[in-house]
C-alpha cells in the first residue's frame, strides 16, 4: 500500500466502516509512514473540532421567536394540505 | 487510532407517532418535531447560506413546507432526513438568490486531483483549539469552512457536524453514495490543510503566531 492508496481509504478508515484486512493494511502503513500518520491524525482532529465547535448555535430568544412564527403559520394552514378531503373527480358529464 | 463515532439515532417509532399525529393536524405534535430539530436546521442553513437572516428564513420556510407537505412523507426514511432535504433546498435557493452570478448546485463537483493531495503535513499541537480564545476559534473555523465550495461544505456539515450516516446524507442530498464519500474526503482534507496554518506546532512550543 502506498500513500495514495491510503488516502483513498482514509474516510472509511476514520468512520470505522472498513473490512478487517484493509484496516490491517492501513494500520501497517500508518506504523511506518509519518506523513500519513500526521494527515490521518489531523484530519480526525479537524472533524472533532468542528463537531464540538458549537458554531452557529441558535440563541434561545431567537429560537422561541422562530417557533412561535412557525406554529402560528401552521395553525393558519390548519391541517397539512393533502389531508383535506379531496374534491370529487369530475365525471366529464 | 480510534474511529469517529456518529451521533446516536433517535428511536423512530416515537417520532413516527408524532409525525402521524401532526399529519392529522395536531399542532402540538408538530411543535415537538420543531423543538427536536430547529437547532439542527438552523446550523445547516447557516453553514450553507453563510448569512444569519437567510438561515432564520430557512428555518421557518423549511418547517412550514414540511408541515404543508407532511402527507407526502412516505415514512420509509427518517423524518429528519426528509426535513434536511427540504432545508438544504431552501438554503441553496437563498444562496442562489444572493449570488446570482455564480451557479450554486450540489452537482457541482470541482474536479481537481491536487485538492486531495496533502501539501502541509506538519503535526498539530496536542490541544490546538486551546491556542485561541472562543471568539478567535469560531472566526477561524467559520472562515475556513466557508472557503469550501457549497457542495463540499454541505456534505461535511451533514456527515461530520450533524452526524448523518453516508446513506442518509446521500438520501437528503439526492447524491450517490460514492459522490458523498468523494466529497466528504476532499472536504475533510481541504479543511485539515487550511486549519494546519493555525494549529500546527510551533518550533518554540508556543502555538500562537
Amino acid at each position: 500500500m502506498n500513500c495514495s492508496d491510503f488516502l483513498k481509504e482514509l474516510t472509511d478508515y476514520l468512520d470505522g466502516v472498513i473490512d478487517a484486512d484493509t484496516k490491517a493494511e492501513l494500520d501497517e502503513h500508518l506504523a511506518w509512514c509519518h506523513n500519513c500518520y500526521v494527515v490521518c491524525n489531523t484530519t480526525k482532529m479537524t472533524i472533532e473540532i468542528y463537531r464540538g465547535s458549537e458554531l452557529y448555535e441558535l440563541p434561545d430568544d431567537l429560537r422561541s421567536r422562530l417557533r412561535s412564527a412557525i406554529l402560528q403559520k401552521c395553525a393558519e394552514q390548519k391541517k397539512p394540505a393533502t389531508a383535506q378531503p379531496q374534491a370529487p373527480k369530475k365525471t366529464g358529464a | 487510532m480510534d474511529v469517529i463515532q456518529t451521533k446516536g439515532n433517535e428511536p423512530v417509532s416515537e417520532e413516527l407517532a408524532l409525525v402521524r399525529a401532526a399529519k392529522g393536524g395536531d399542532i402540538s405534535a408538530f411543535e415537538e418535531l420543531v423543538k427536536r430539530y430547529d437547532r439542527n436546521v438552523f446550523r445547516i442553513a447557516q453553514h450553507i447560506t453563510q448569512n444569519r437572516e437567510d438561515a432564520e428564513d430557512v428555518v421557518q420556510d423549511a418547517f412550514l413546507k414540511a408541515y404543508g407537505n407532511l402527507n407526502q412523507f412516505q415514512e420509509q426514511s427518517k423524518f429528519y432526513t426528509w426535513l434536511v432535504r427540504i432545508a438544504v433546498n431552501e438554503a441553496l435557493m437563498k444562496l442562489r438568490r444572493r449570488r446570482p452570478e455564480r451557479t450554486v448546485s450540489l452537482d457541482e463537483d470541482v474536479k481537481t486531483e491536487e485538492d486531495s493531495i496533502p501539501r502541509e503535513v506538519a503535526d498539530w499541537s496536542p490541544n490546538p483549539e486551546q491556542q485561541y480564545n472562543q471568539a478567535e476559534l469560531k472566526e477561524i473555523l467559520s472562515k475556513t469552512i466557508n472557503g469550501l465550495p457549497p457542495s463540499f461544505r454541505t456534505v461535511f456539515v451533514l456527515r461530520d457536524v450533524e452526524g448523518l450516516s453516508t446513506e442518509e446524507t446521500a438520501d437528503a442530498l439526492n447524491l450517490s453514495i460514492p459522490a458523498v464519500k468523494s466529497r466528504l474526503l476532499r472536504a475533510r482534507l481541504q479543511l485539515r490543510e487550511r486549519l494546519t496554518k493555525y494549529f500546527k506546532k510551533r518550533e518554540n512550543g508556543d502555538g500562537r503566531k
